[in-house]
């Protein structure tokens, strides 16, 4: 089917093959009509020029924020990593937080090790291990300035690791300190002269905490089948790190962390994360809302190329003028620095012109008209 | 508003600065020189803080100044001659950058020429490109730099330590800096140097921020108040100034007496003090300076800031006339644009209606009945401007005077345009134009279908009501806020305003399977509206579907999907197959409604509406609906089934808390044992109260009004009637079982770690059966935990709506269908991606099908 110059140039690609879908085989006489009543449905449809769409975002998604639950009532499933949910993860969303509450991914895998092959040893292999996660005991012998750590061979065999392993990498975490491997006994000497017995129980917590294998930040793996195939869903989080794996599916893997994401994948990535993120807490509460709400508020959160919450500090500030940043909080601030650089409040917005008693330049107040009345 | 005495201008834009000593002198009217207010007659002394140059705050006074009276004198500014440079407190941070990054000696910047010219240079570019916060941003990094360098490249000073001794008090190696020196340092600071730092040439110099002279607000703004006892009660800030004087005043006789130095550093100091306080009476290491009762004074910054604060409560929002509150109550008959007045509200509410040669006689009536007599009027307006009072002594004047011309302010009438508003108002339907319809009785009536969009109920809520009062307020809230164009919200598209409880079941039950002969359908159709017939069947008896069909349009199609998943289909005008619901005509739902009010506009979609409405509640008188305590009577094998699943599901429970004690469980990967352990009673639990839920609805009576209720979706839950039959199942506070209450054990007739259903709210009851008496303080606790849910959410969820709503409230689409932001900055290339508004299309999506259908 050929479409119209006219009107491929007019309409979305998306809606004009929704269309074609539709249209199926139809004949060419019928066709002619149906692009007309095409065209007419679309302009029917769409926005007007002036339309208050951001104040009309922010009600939609305000309205709704009433009625939310602080947290899920209903009981956590085997299968989820507890997860923020309700209206604190929609503000810390919307506030672009630079720590989240629960950071979370969710590890899509590539064929075969998403149809389950070695799944929880690929799920085991990510998991930051430390130190203590494998050892049953720290011991201080305070006499010789020595700690010896007694390994759990079971935990080594669950991590497919061997006592040797744990060896090297504390000897090449730590400075300092001659290391020992006595059967499933790490022996470690203090070589410096500080030998007091509070110096060796530092060293002895800094121990528990050493990285022995995994991917530095996740605390935890849950290996789940969702839709017949299965994902790694962990809390704690390194996007960068899990990306590198050779056999994670680079392209569907998850984060929630908006700082994160902008950081590996892009602001336009934050973009899709804050409508994902939003409209999913809003969708288990089952308010419907419509996507393009949280769109509109994506993008003005990430439009100026970084993320800006939504908070004084961030899209706030960023407005031009004076007065609207007055309006908002700490308005004695704003006026003193707007006077030190001598700013011009242009009065282009909603807010100023409200204060001077002004039309309001969106909506029925945005056109002017040409002849002058006197 | 009469034309020729005002004129108006439109504001363009306001400019920032910092007033100049010289300008502050400029634009006063007084110099204050004396503490005093009044003197002995009450009257405003001569260079007092009362002076009538500064503006009359007093009935039948002239100002000095301007020589208008109360109300046309906005007030002039006066000014206080500091006898010793005092620092003002909001620049301090400021002032301390200055000193830092510039040379003591010679007071350029400590930065090489080269440096400035190239810094200033990209400065400018910076500004030139991403606007003044970046410009802020790249200002802070440079003082950042330069404030360590420690000998001038110019002069070859050394440079000192300087730090700040909070709050005023400037140190240089500890040792103090007069507000003095620091002037004569910020004085030597070249205009360019001063730029590098944040600081524009032409609308500040740094030596303004050492005050010489004092700007003396008009007492417009700081109005006296008279008591019952005829004594006067100055405001705050005229008590602050005063002190200012008064101290100032003191120091200055003191210099020229050639007082000690102590003596007079004690008085600059608490001159300072004054200064601070003045502006601000919040700082933190200050004590603030409080009336005698000890309350704190507010002065400028309280004055501005918070929500009490000028610009959000008096600027961002306004208050009106020709508005009114009362309770509100329902009125089924009402039609869903309307609006009850009482008659009481109507006769105080008015419109004004210019006089021309047509209406004279009309208009005339309304003067002659007065304004006791409804419907009249309250006031006559003269051409001139000059608002009259008809009272029963003035009416034949004005009756006489009356011309073409004058302005007539009537009573609300029938038909009337008014505005109506629920707070909290958080979408724009809880301000939605109504039509009045005047009304006995003393509440505003409106019709049930209207409250969900308000979301309003009638055990005492109360509303507003606005009258709008020019042509072109009245055009524009017809146009754009009646509630028939509303209809369909554009938060998710969906019809807002549809049938609700009565309505719904109404609909339901008849649709489904109800039967009436010909002469009552003839009878229920005529009362809902209907006046032709053709359409209904020429058979005897005529079932419910058919009644339903006449209302509907007959070219329209429509399918959709029952709450229960069977399919309703409406062709070419018949319901065919189906039964309508809550999904179908329900509020925030109702898909016919969106179909109809796409395909045959707003009026014919209202008038559907609301007989559609009328049907529903009409179906109920004829056939009634009872919801009644038997409904929830159970057979006795049901019950001996239920028993049976508790304790089935009971015993199961025991034996995994047998396991957990032995060790013999095994934890789920990322869980602890306990967890594991929890997570499996919870699941356990919840099978046994689905099971019993499916069971009750399985057995209940399809036909009784409780079932009507909940299958139809007019109200209640499945859900509802299995706990009233059934059981209520296990309890969770904070998506847990009950743990708290007291050490190891949520009530003490619990033994300690009893981990069974029955010690952490699992409740076996029915509503019907009543719960027992641990169970009744389980749901006691799960109602204070909701209680506290919704206290701690209600801020938390309207903080973020009002920052939701401040920052993107100057979002809108431009001609060239792109969304922009105040400054021009493009937001979104088309809205939403396609440039789809959501209330004019299906949810954002245009129905293909309906096209091609066509």
């Amino acid at each position: 089917m050929k479409i119209p110059k006219k009107l491929s140039k007019k309409i979305p690609k998306k809606i004009i093959e929704d269309f074609k879908k539709e249209v199926g085989n139809v004949p060419e006489s019928k066709l002619k009509k149906l692009f007309v009543d095409l065209e007419k449905s679309y302009d029917d449809s769409k926005v007007e020029p002036g339309e208050s769409v951001g104040l009309i975002s922010a009600e939609s998604l305000g309205e709704p924020g009433t009625q939310m639950t602080l947290d899920t009532k209903h009981f956590a499933g085997f299968s989820e990593m507890d997860l923020s949910s309700g209206l604190p993860r929609v503000i810390e969303v919307l506030d672009g937080r630079k720590t989240i509450k629960t950071p979370s991914m969710e590890i899509y895998l590539k064929s075969p090790y998403n149809k389950g092959k070695d799944v929880k040893k690929l799920a085991l292999s990510i998991k930051e291990l430390k130190l203590e996660d494998v050892s049953s005991e720290f011991l201080i012998s305070v006499v010789d300035s020595v700690i010896e750590v007694i390994l759990n061979p079971a935990k080594l065999k669950e991590f497919h690791l061997k006592s040797s392993d744990v060896e090297k990498t504390i000897k090449k975490s730590t400075k300092g300190i001659v290391v020992q491997l006595k059967d499933d006994k790490l022996i470690l000497k203090i070589k410096t002269k500080d030998e007091s017995l509070n110096f060796i129980y530092k060293i002895k917590e800094k121990l528990k905490k050493t990285y022995i294998s995994g991917i530095k930040g996740i605390r935890q793996v849950l290996p789940v089948k969702v839709d017949g195939e299965f994902v790694i869903k962990t809390s704690g989080i390194n996007l960068a790190g899990v990306l590198q794996l050779k056999f994670v599916d680079t392209e569907r893997t998850y984060s929630n962390d908006l700082y994160e994401v902008a950081e590996v994948l892009g602001v336009e990535a934050v973009r899709q994360l804050i409508i994902t993120e939003a409209s999913k807490v809003f969708e288990s509460q089952g308010i419907s809302v419509n996507v393009r709400h949280f769109m509109l508020v994506a993008d003005t959160m990430t439009h100026s190329g970084k993320v800006k919450g939504i908070t004084r500090y961030g899209i706030v500030s960023e407005k031009a003028s004076v007065l609207a940043r007055a309006s908002f909080e700490t308005p004695i601030k704003h006026i003193i620095e707007a006077s030190l650089l001598g700013e011009k409040d242009k009065l282009n917005s909603v807010i100023e012109n409200v204060m001077l008693n002004q039309p309001v330049p969106v909506g029925t107040g945005l056109p002017g008209l040409v002849t002058k009345i006197k | 508003m009469s034309i020729g005495k005002y004129s108006f201008k439109k504001v363009d834009s306001i400019v920032f600065g910092v007033l100049s000593p010289k300008m502050i002198k400029k634009m006063a009217s007084v110099k204050i020189v004396t503490p005093e207010l009044y003197d002995k007659e009450g009257y405003p002394v001569d260079g007092g803080l009362m002076d009538i140059r500064l503006g009359v705050i007093d009935p039948g006074l002239r100002c000095k100044t301007c020589g208008s009276k109360l109300k046309e004198c906005i007030g002039h500014f006066g000014y206080i001659e500091m006898a010793r440079p005092v620092i003002h407190y909001k620049f301090v941070s400021q002032m301390l950058n200055l000193l830092r990054t510039t040379c003591r000696e010679c007071g350029k910047i400590l930065m090489s020429q080269n440096d400035l010219k190239s810094n200033l240079k990209k400065l400018r570019k910076v500004e030139h490109l991403f606007g003044l916060e970046e410009r802020r941003i790249l200002t802070k990094s440079l003082i950042l730099k330069t404030k360590t360098i420690n000998k001038c490249p110019h002069c070859k000073a050394r440079q000192q330590k300087i730090t700040l001794e909070k709050p005023t008090t400037f140190l240089e190696n500890d040792k103090r800096i007069s507000p003095i020196e620091i002037r004569t340092r910020l004085e030597k600071i070249p205009d360019e140097d001063g730029e590098l730092l944040g600081l524009r040439t032409g609308s500040i110099r740094p030596e303004w921020m050492v005050l010489t002279v004092l700007s003396v607000p008009p007492v417009t703004m700081r109005p006296s108040i008279t008591l019952q006892s005829g004594q006067r009660a100055e405001d705050d800030l005229t008590h602050k100034l005063s002190d200012i004087v008064r101290i100032n005043q003191r120091l200055f006789e003191n210099i020229n007496a050639g007082a000690p130095e102590i003596i007079v550093e004690d008085l600059w100091d608490l001159l300072q003090y004054h200064i601070t306080t003045f502006f601000d009476n919040n700082v933190a290491q200050l004590p603030p300076a409080r009336h005698r009762s000890g309350q704190p004074l507010k002065t400028l910054k309280e004055r501005v800031e918070s929500k009490e604060g000028r610009i959000r409560h008096n600027l961002a929002g306004k208050r009106t006339n020709y508005s009114s509150r009362t309770v509100i109550s329902p009125d089924p008959m009402l039609h869903l644009n309307e609006v009850g007045v009482p008659i009481m509200v109507a006769k105080k509410l008015t419109i004004p209606e210019r006089v021309t040669e047509w209406n004279m006689e009309y208009l005339k009536k309304f003067v002659e009945r007065g304004p006791k007599t409804y419907p009249g009027a309250n006031y006559v307006v003269r051409p001139d401007g000059k608002k009259k009072t008809i009272t029963d002594e003035t009416k034949e004047q004005l009756l006489e005077d009356m011309k073409p011309g004058f302005l007539v302010e009537r009573h609300l009438m029938d038909g009337d345009v008014a505005i109506f508003n629920r707070q909290p108002s958080l979408h724009r339907m809880s301000m939605m134009c109504h039509k009045v319809k005047v009304l006995p009785y003393k509440t505003f009536r409106l019709n049930p279908s209207v409250c969900y969009p308000y979301n309003a109920d009638f055990d005492g809520d109360e509303m507003n009501l606005h009258i709008p009062q020019t042509e072109e307020a009245r055009a524009e809230a017809q146009t754009l806020m009646l509630v028939e164009t509303q209809i369909v919200s554009p938060a998710y598209g969906l019809s807002i305003i549809g049938c609700l409880f009565d309505s719904v079941s109404g609909n339901y039950v008849l649709t489904k399977d109800l039967e009436f002969p010909r002469k009552d359908a003839i009878d229920i159709l005529f009362q809902v509206g209907v006046e032709d017939f053709s359409r209904l069947p020429g058979k005897k008896m005529i079932t419910g579907k058919e009644i339903f069909s006449v209302i509907m349009p007959e070219d329209f199609n429509f399918i959709a999907v029952t709450m229960k998943g069977d399919n309703v289909k409406i062709k070419k005008g018949e319901l065919v197959e189906g039964f309508i619901d809550n999904i179908t005509i329900g509020r925030g739902s109702g898909l016919i409604f969106r179909k109809l009010h796409r395909k045959y506009g707003i009026n014919k979609t209202v008038d559907i509406l609301v007989k559609v409405m009328k049907l529903g509640i009409e179906i109920l008188r004829k056939v009634g609906l009872t919801s009644s305590i038997s409904d929830t009577d159970l057979p006795t094998s049901s019950i001996n089934q239920i028993q049976k699943i508790l304790e089935e599901s009971y015993a199961e429970v025991n034996n995994y808390i047998d396991q957990w004690r032995q060790g013999n469980l095994e934890a789920y990967p990322g869980r602890t044992i306990k967890e594991t352990l929890e997570l499996m009673i919870l699941r356990k639990l919840n099978k046994a109260r689905e099971d019993t839920g499916n069971l009750v609805l399985d057995t209940a009576d399809k036909r009784s009004g409780t079932s009507i209720m909940a299958d139809s979706g007019a109200r209640g839950k499945p859900a509802n009637l299995s706990s009233m039959a059934g059981m209520v199942g296990q309890l969770a506070v904070k998506g847990k079982r009950i743990e708290k209450g007291y050490y190891h054990r949520a009530l003490p007739l619990f033994k300690k770690h009893d981990l069974s259903p029955a010690a952490h709210g699992f409740i076996k009851s029915c509503y019907k059966s009543g719960m027992l008496p641990q169970e009744f303080f389980f749901i006691t606790m799960t109602g204070r935990d909701s209680l506290m849910d919704v206290a701690l959410r209600t801020p938390k969820s309207g903080y973020l709506y009002r920052r939701l709503a401040n920052a993107m409230q100057d979002l809108r689409v431009e001609y060239d269908n792109t969304v922009r932001d105040a400054s021009g900055k493009i937001v979104q290339f088309s809205y939403g991606e396609d440039g789809i508004d959501v209330s004019k299309s299906e949810n954002g999506i245009l129905n293909m099908k309906s096209i091609v259908e066509k």
